[in-house]
């Protein structure tokens, strides 16, 4: 039986994140969920962007396009388009997925594009050393808000959803057993699917707010955690501050390339 | 014998159609003044053809879809202008230093910022050269008529498919927007250059996505064959991992530049006008070349021998013979519509003594015949 | 326990992050600060495989038999 190991270059690790990062947390399940899957690793094709999070690639044994910061989503698109039976999965941070690429995400998500991405949520800009990002909680410090974040934050996942992503999920590193559930369900989903995984950023954003250690910020993400069907009967006021976790939306709605497919059958001359 | 249709069409229409004849498959753009035919024409023929069109949300994310569409085996192209093509520079370089095949026109316009949006320039010639940061090259070629539009789309294809890279093709309002007889002849899959493919008995232990050993690319298989691929932005080795010691870094520049400096002699395309005897010379290129001819012709009906270099590929410069003509002729004059951004480069090479006069338009109307004349009677 | 379960750790992998020994639902993991942690309590292990699955750095294998 396939094992995560052999979606992956082994030999490449130890990887490049800082100790106690999740995002190898992150990468193990990818690479599960792949095994799980039994999936031919010459039909996924991974995505890329810039960020911590998005060097997954290199420790990965699948087709893989690393692309300019934000971008990811948008080449994938093409990838997506110009191979409709490829599994395109997308690997971004919460800086490059939602903040440089929140544009792109919207649309992707608006077009239900057929991909799988997976958002890694540190708050703040891990590799550049700590700044603050488009779902940097308010009131937080980073090394360019230094005396209290003032912005309001994203939540990534009601953006997704509001755009018109037809499946949305969100787990923690705190729990892969539900992280690889969720993501195998965004990559047997046909159409646009988002998987946002909050995960610890020990060196910068922990620090900066005395979170304490990798571990106690994963103590931390799980007492916030709500299962989103406790969430449901919970107020808006006690919902401030909690992870929302779980299934959030699954909807059956046509992506992109079946839709166009329609068209071409129906105007193709070459045939 | 090839099939062949003559129409009576504009060059942003010839260009849908050279770009189908060659073989695209994938339109990703977003709307822009004056190039917006294009994506129009895209859209209406590309599914006739088993094709996608895709408008994205911008320039940024229609540039980054068409090296994904190509490194899943697609030959994609998109169209844009001035504020369009300056969104494109970022995913222009990752294509460069991915080494990803596609073509984009630039239907040049008056700039800079919105500009005099509908009017014609010819005012990005820097910015296709150096607009990317980092140093690279890059292949551009420019047409002045509407049947250059069909043809030279078939070879920018072949040329970004050849070389593994980007192409330019800068254009202008003037040519997109022209009404005249086409004829399009279907290419013979001979003329049709597709990326080469690793041998079919090439191992994934021996297939490597990227070479830097000679001055041509590695081969290069879509995304869902056989051998698993990777490309990356960041500098990288044979293998497609990263690989930031200076040493590659040095070997990967140097290669993206003479993949296509050294292969100057292959890409570029120049053509001659009245050249042989012509003691004053026009080196021209784009919209203004139909200007030049005219003056050309005025000059030699009064007696003068004139001619002129028509530079069909703007980059690489077409060093060569640029040279040859500076090197004869006691003057040259430069007509282009932008403040001089050819004539730099002509004086690059200007070893010889050569008088280079400037003929310059930039109110976003088309250069005249008297206008260069003008400029030559001036000196 | 009836369970035959083996933790193995790899010196070059593992960063030290404590995540598995602070989050390991039965205490079966030790860390000590300079140092990889260690099965101090084996018998209590349930085969859940959580430090495996959250050590962000492949560095823990448990096998169950």
């Amino acid at each position: 039986m396939a094992t995560y190991k052999d979606y992956m270059l082994f030999d490449k690790l130890p990887h490049t994140w800082c100790a106690g990062c999740g995002d190898g947390i992150i990468l193990q399940s990818i690479a599960a969920v792949f095994a799980e899957m039994e999936l031919d690793k010459h039909d996924i094709t991974l995505v890329s962007g810039i960020g911590c999070f998005g060097r997954v690639d290199d420790y990965l044994d699948i087709n893989c396009m690393h692309v300019t910061h934000g971008r990811a989503l948008a080449a994938a698109t093409g990838v997506a388009l110009g191979n409709p039976e490829l599994n395109v999965l997308v690997t971004m941070g919460d800086g490059d997925g939602t903040t440089i690429g929140g544009n792109h995400l919207i649309h992707c998500a608006r077009r239900n594009i057929d991909l799988t991405a997976i958002i890694a949520n540190n708050y703040n800009y891990g590799q550049t050393g700590g700044q603050y990002s488009g779902t940097t909680p308010t009131d937080s410090i980073t090394s360019t808000s230094p005396y209290g974040h003032i912005e309001q934050n994203f939540d990534i996942c009601k953006l997704a959803e509001a755009a018109g992503a037809s499946y949305v999920a969100r787990s923690t590193a705190y729990n892969p057993v539900q992280m690889r559930k969720l993501i195998r369900g965004g990559m047997e989903h046909k159409g646009f699917a988002l998987i946002e995984v909050m995960v610890a950023c020990p060196t910068h954003y922990g620090r900066y707010n005395r979170q304490g250690e990798a571990a106690d910020m994963m103590k931390l993400m799980n007492e916030q955690s709500v299962p989103v069907e406790k969430a449901r009967t919970m107020t808006e006021e006690e919902l401030e501050g909690r992870i929302v976790t779980g299934l959030l939306v699954d909807k059956d709605r046509e992506d992109y390339y079946t839709k166009y497919k329609k068209i071409i059958d129906a105007q193709n001359m070459d045939k | 014998m090839s099939k062949s249709v003559k129409k009576f069409i504009e060059g942003n229409n010839a260009i849908v159609d050279g770009a189908i004849a060659a073989g695209a498959r994938f339109y990703a753009g977003y709307p822009i003044s004056p190039s917006s035919e294009i994506a129009e024409g895209a859209a209406k023929e590309l599914p006739r053809h088993g094709g996608v069109y895709i408008q994205m949300e911008d320039e940024i994310s229609s540039m980054a879809a068409l090296l994904g569409a190509s490194l899943a085996g697609k030959k994609s192209f998109t169209a844009t202008s001035g504020p369009g093509f300056s969104l494109m520079q970022e995913n222009l370089g990752l294509g460069i230093m991915s080494e990803i095949p596609t073509v984009i026109f630039d239907v040049q316009r008056s700039g800079p910022s919105t500009g005099a949006a509908t009017k014609p320039a010819q005012a990005d010639i820097m910015q296709a050269r150096y607009g990317v940061h980092g140093d690279h090259s890059i292949i551009a070629l420019s047409p002045s008529s509407v049947q250059d539009c069909y043809d030279l789309s078939i070879v920018a294809f072949n040329l970004a498919e050849k070389y593994r890279t980007p192409v330019l093709f800068m254009t202008d309002e003037v040519i997109g927007h022209l009404r005249e007889t086409v004829t399009e002849v279907e290419p013979d899959p001979s003329q049709i250059f597709n990326r080469v493919q690793p041998g079919e008995d090439v191992t994934q232990a021996e297939f490597r996505p990227y070479s830097f050993s000679s001055n041509m690319p590695a081969p290069m298989p879509a995304v869902g064959g056989r051998l698993l691929m990777r490309t990356t932005g960041s500098t990288h080795d044979e293998k497609g991992e990263f690989g930031p010691g200076p040493a590659n870094i040095d070997r990967v520049t140097h290669y993206l530049t003479d993949k296509i400096e050294k292969n100057v002699d292959d890409i570029t395309i120049t053509r001659s006008y009245q050249l042989e005897d012509a003691e004053v010379a026009f080196i021209t290129f784009g919209c203004s070349v139909r200007s030049t001819m005219t003056a050309v012709d005025i000059l030699r009906a009064k007696g003068v021998k004139a001619g002129m270099l028509q530079l069909v590929t703007i980059w690489p410069m077409p060093e060569k013979a640029i040279r040859a003509v500076l090197s004869k002729v006691e003057t040259v004059v430069v007509p282009e519509m932008n403040l001089g951004q050819l004539a730099g480069e002509v004086r690059k090479f200007n070893d010889y003594g050569c008088k280079v006069i400037q003929a310059n338009r930039t109110d976003g109307v088309l250069i005249t015949p008297k206008q260069i004349l003008d400029r030559l009677e001036e000196k | 326990m009836s369970k035959e379960i083996k933790i193995s750790v790899s010196e070059k992998r593992c960063k030290q992050c404590g995540i598995c020994a602070a989050l390991c639902p039965k205490h079966v993991l030790d860390q000590e600060v300079g140092c990889v942690p260690v099965a101090a309590r084996l018998e209590d292990c349930i085969g859940c495989r959580l430090c495996e699955m959250r050590c962000p750095d492949f560095a823990i294998e448990v096998e169950v038999k």
